[in-house]
């Protein structure tokens, strides 16, 4: 057992010394350390991360809830189907059903800190519209998601068979993406809105997802026909591993970074997707609530009352906009090209630890 | 004594990677003289080019570089760009690794000529051609009239090196930085692309900066040399005085680790010639043919091929690139489908074998491929690549299998803990070791190695070699191992075979072929090996010219 011990620590050693510069980055970390350790470096996604946390908790805890057989209650006062009295007086310019929130303290001459009966203000007939804003978001969120996971899945595994296969089943399902691709997402979303509109939100976000997987595959099948070609893939191959071995245990795992990009931005563009068609009466139907079917509602009042669009408005952004970071960061993280640029900060501290280091080997 | 053309003092190069300065090369001081080639050696990561781009401040931005370079007497740590851009091309000129990537591929070679001639002189377009197309005649390009239209893609690596010599001697410079200039190329194409290099230096007496790893290239080129290991000078002096006398340890392992050619023992075969058993691998009138794509024809990569590996024996493979070397190697495990002849391993025909048939083979057959960064796969711990063949035979699960691999890291001499590392992790040769650990996880009878150690240094090279002797003699698997490099074939195989535009040339024992070539182009080939000993070297290259003319 000694001999043995002394071998691997002699083996050790003089292995250590093959190992050159360009090895230091990466010693003793795997590359998914290494993806992480640039993802929380990455200020913007880190940040996007964690508002995007906040805002699903907040969202979803906001109203009653149903998961399985558990019912949560939500913490604010209001449902959406509640019609509370519309508020009439003491709003300014003779307008109702403003919001209450205020945020001016009251040294500032304002009312001081409060959320009020009705932070957002109430719509037409006097719902609560924080319950009506809360609502939409979540299904933007459920919408980002489903579309994420549909188009994902579909996106992966057209892209890896072509890409795997090559030859005519290649040609067909490129043939197939392409012809999607040349119908606009737009119209596609319409079309489907209006069959399947009605038939809940979940639907359509299904729906939807099976159109827009077209730019991963394309993405993941370029990949795929990289990495087909390396070595590990022949030895695997020589080990006697199956095709379907192949695919998933081999060549997949080295795709990855590709794939979580690209369905996070496609989930960014899902949400815009599902507003957008809201907006233009195609997505979520009333009495269900979405983002985009609240501005198109009330996009009359945008001069009298511009609250009604300001906060659905400011709950597409953030949540777009901190997946679309999030995506980003991934992009940056996953991208061994990516390295930190040296700033000037760095060469002067680099230089006083230079000069630091010489005067106490002088000394 | 004149001036030197370079002069290094204290020259110190360092990268920033995450918050530390790391040193790539610390405190240089050589000169190269005017119409002398001063060549750098070391091993990957000594810190060689590093130093050679590090000169003209071609490095990235996180390098920072310190000390004194001085080219004619223009201190260039910290010069302004623009004295550094008046200097690049006209008095340092670069011939880099890789003509393909070195060359714009969307420009003739022509124009890429004539772009640095009027970046630093007031030419003419036309006079600047006709000084282009006498560059060309200069390097010996066939037909530089025509050649000056062509794209780099429509030469051969060594015309493209040729053109890239052409442009960097398009100003005349000074010093000409040559990093690993045949490091890409076959033999026969290197021992001409040096000669072109030492016509050059003694027709315009430039200096030449020559970085290689080569220690043939090095004794065949270099008046002196500097031996670098992890960015430090360990010896320097003259090529003499470093190849017959080395003082410095790491010199002399270096020097000793470099295989030569005609000075290994005879390996004797286990079994007796007369009674041969059953050859594992039988090769009969194999065509390998890669088929028609789009409108590229169909291309037939080995004709007629013949050739039977015993139990036991290792047959070398050798052969420029594009000989179909590699083409023959796949085959012979079933990766590529042969046309037509008969392929039999261990008496199994898979000439036109079926995907079950093939896996059949599989428990009988490993590969050892080239290049050990992409043979692994980046996702997987080396243990469980070096297991799965096991697995998928269903020999063995779980704690069973976690056994077998330590064994076979046993076996190549890695340590057991290194089961759960991932393959950046290791370093080429300890990569490399783990891929022939995964080659014989089934004791095949039949290895293939593709080049295993043309990506590798040549102290691992040695020790790489060592190790594979030692497991082929305790093992005795039959082997084909191919390469380009004859001094490792003739170290490791008992019989040899040359192949050459995907024809067996010759074919034979080790020493009739090494020693006493029949054919023309084996002749050739042996001839431009370069030897790690200056003396012998001249004498060689006489002997070679001689042949030519």
């Amino acid at each position: 057992m000694a001999i043995f011990k002394r071998k691997e620590v002699e083996l050790a050693t003089t292995d250590a010394s093959e190992n050159a510069i360009a090895n230091k980055e990466t010693e003793g970390l795997s590359q998914r350390q290494i993806v992480f350790r640039r993802f929380v470096g990455h200020r913007a996604a880190m940040i996007s991360v964690f508002v995007l946390a906040f805002l699903t908790l907040f969202v979803y805890s906001a109203l009653d809830f149903k998961l399985g057989p558990w019912k949560i209650h939500g913490w604010w006062k209001y449902r959406i189907e509640d019609i509370p009295e519309l508020r009439t007086k003491d709003c300014p310019g003779g307008n109702i059903g403003c919001p209450t929130l205020s945020l001016r303290p009251k040294f500032l001459g304002g009312a001081g800190f409060g959320l009020g009966e009705h932070p957002f203000g109430q719509d037409d007939i006097g719902r609560d519209y924080f319950a009506l804003v809360m609502k939409g978001a979540q299904r933007s969120i459920m919408v980002m998601f489903v579309v994420g996971i549909v188009g994902g899945v579909l996106g992966t595994v057209i892209g890896a068979i072509s890409g795997f296969f090559r030859g005519t089943i290649d040609a067909v399902l490129m043939r197939f993406t392409d012809f999607i691709i040349t119908i606009p997402s737009i119209i596609i979303g319409s079309v489907i809105g209006f069959h399947f509109g009605n038939l809940g939100a979940t639907f359509l976000a299904f729906y939807l997802g099976l159109f827009s997987w077209t730019g991963l595959s394309r993405l993941v099948r370029g990949e795929f026909l990289k990495l087909r070609e390396l070595e590990f893939v022949d030895a695997a191959r020589v080990a006697g591993a199956s095709n379907r071995r192949i695919i998933f245990k081999h060549i997949l795992p080295n795709a990855v970074g590709v794939i979580i990009v690209s369905v996070t931005l496609l989930m960014s563009g899902a949400i815009l997707l599902e507003t957008a068609l809201s907006y233009i009466g195609f997505g979520v139907v009333a009495p269900d609530v979405s983002l985009g079917l609240l501005i198109s509602q009330y996009q009359d009042s945008f001069t009298s009352r511009p609250y009604l669009f300001w906060y659905p408005g400011f709950f597409i952004i953030a949540i777009a906009l901190s997946v679309n970071f999030i995506g980003d960061g991934l992009r940056d993280a996953f991208d061994p090209r990516q390295r930190r640029r040296l700033s000037l900060r760095d060469r002067r501290v680099g230089q006083i630890q230079a000069t630091k280091a010489k005067n106490k080997g002088g000394e | 004594m004149a001036e030197p053309v370079l002069s290094v003092k204290d020259f110190t190069v360092e990268f920033w990677v995450d918050g530390v300065w790391y040193p790539a090369a610390v405190d240089m001081n050589f000169d190269v003289e005017a119409g002398k080639v001063t060549a750098i050696v070391g091993e990957s990561g000594s810190g060689k080019s590093t130093t050679a781009m590090g000169l003209m401040s071609l490095l990235a931005t996180n390098a920072r570089m310190q000390g004194s370079v001085k080219i004619k007497g223009e201190e260039m740590i910290g010069a302004p760009a623009s004295l550094l851009r008046k200097f690049r091309g006209k008095e340092v000129a670069y011939i880099f690794q890789e003509p393909m990537t070195a060359l714009n591929p969307v420009y003739t070679i022509g124009f890429q000529i004539v772009e640095t001639l009027r970046n630093h002189f007031d030419t003419s377009p036309k006079e600047a051609r006709l000084r282009a197309i006498e560059l060309l005649t200069m390097v010996e390009i066939p037909d530089p009239e025509k050649s000056f239209e062509k794209y780099p893609h429509q030469l051969s690596g060594g015309q493209r090196q040729r053109a890239m010599i052409a442009q960097a001697l398009a100003c005349d410079p000074a010093l000409l930085v040559a990093d690993e200039p045949t490091t890409a190329l076959d033999v026969t194409v290197q021992a001409e692309i040096l000669d072109l290099m030492r016509g050059l230096k003694t027709r315009l007496n430039s200096a030449i900066l020559l970085i290689t790893h080569a220690m043939g290239v090095v004794a065949d080129m270099a008046d002196d040399i500097l031996v670098m290991k992890d960015g430090k000078v360990v010896e320097s002096g003259s090529a003499d005085a470093i190849f017959n006398r080395p003082q410095h340890p790491y010199t002399q392992e270096l020097l000793a680790a470099v295989p030569k050619l005609g000075h290994s023992a005879k390996r004797t075969l286990t079994f007796q010639t007369l009674t041969k058993p059953a050859p594992v691998l039988t090769l009969e009138d194999v065509t390998i043919e890669y088929p028609k794509r789009g409108r590229i024809p169909a291309f037939t990569a080995v004709k007629n091929f013949n050739l039977e590996i015993y139990p036991g024996e290792i047959v070398g493979l050798v052969g420029e690139s594009g000989s179909g070397k590699t083409t023959v190697g796949r085959a012979a495990i079933g990766l590529i489908p042969i046309k037509s002849g008969k392929l039999t391993i261990a008496g199994n025909d898979i000439s036109h074998a079926t995907q079950k048939e093939l896996s059949a083979i599989r428990r009988h057959t490993g590969i050892v491929f080239q290049d050990p960064a992409s043979s692994l796969n980046p996702r997987l711990p080396i243990g469980e690549s070096i297991g799965e063949p096991i697995f998928l035979a269903g020999l063995a699960k779980d704690k069973e299998l976690d056994h077998l691999v330590e064994d076979l890291l046993d076996q190549v001499e890695l340590p057991r803990s290194y089961r759960n590392r991932y393959p950046h992790e290791l370093s080429g040769g300890q990569r490399q070791r783990v891929g022939i650990a995964r080659a014989l996880a089934l004791t095949p009878d039949l290895l293939i190695a593709d080049e295993p150690t043309s990506a590798l240094d040549v102290s691992v090279q040695a020790r790489f070699l060592e190790l594979f002797q030692g497991l082929q003699e305790k093992l005795n698997f039959a082997c084909l191992f191919i390469s380009h490099d004859l001094a490792v074939v003739d170290i490791l195989s008992h019989r040899v075979a040359v192949m050459q535009d995907g024809l067996l040339v010759e074919e034979g024992d080790r020493d009739a072929i090494l020693k006493n070539p029949q054919k023309e182009y084996t002749r050739r080939l042996i001839e431009a090996v370069p030897v790690p000993d200056p003396a012998e070297q001249a004498i060689r290259r006489a002997a070679r010219l001689a042949t030519k003319k």
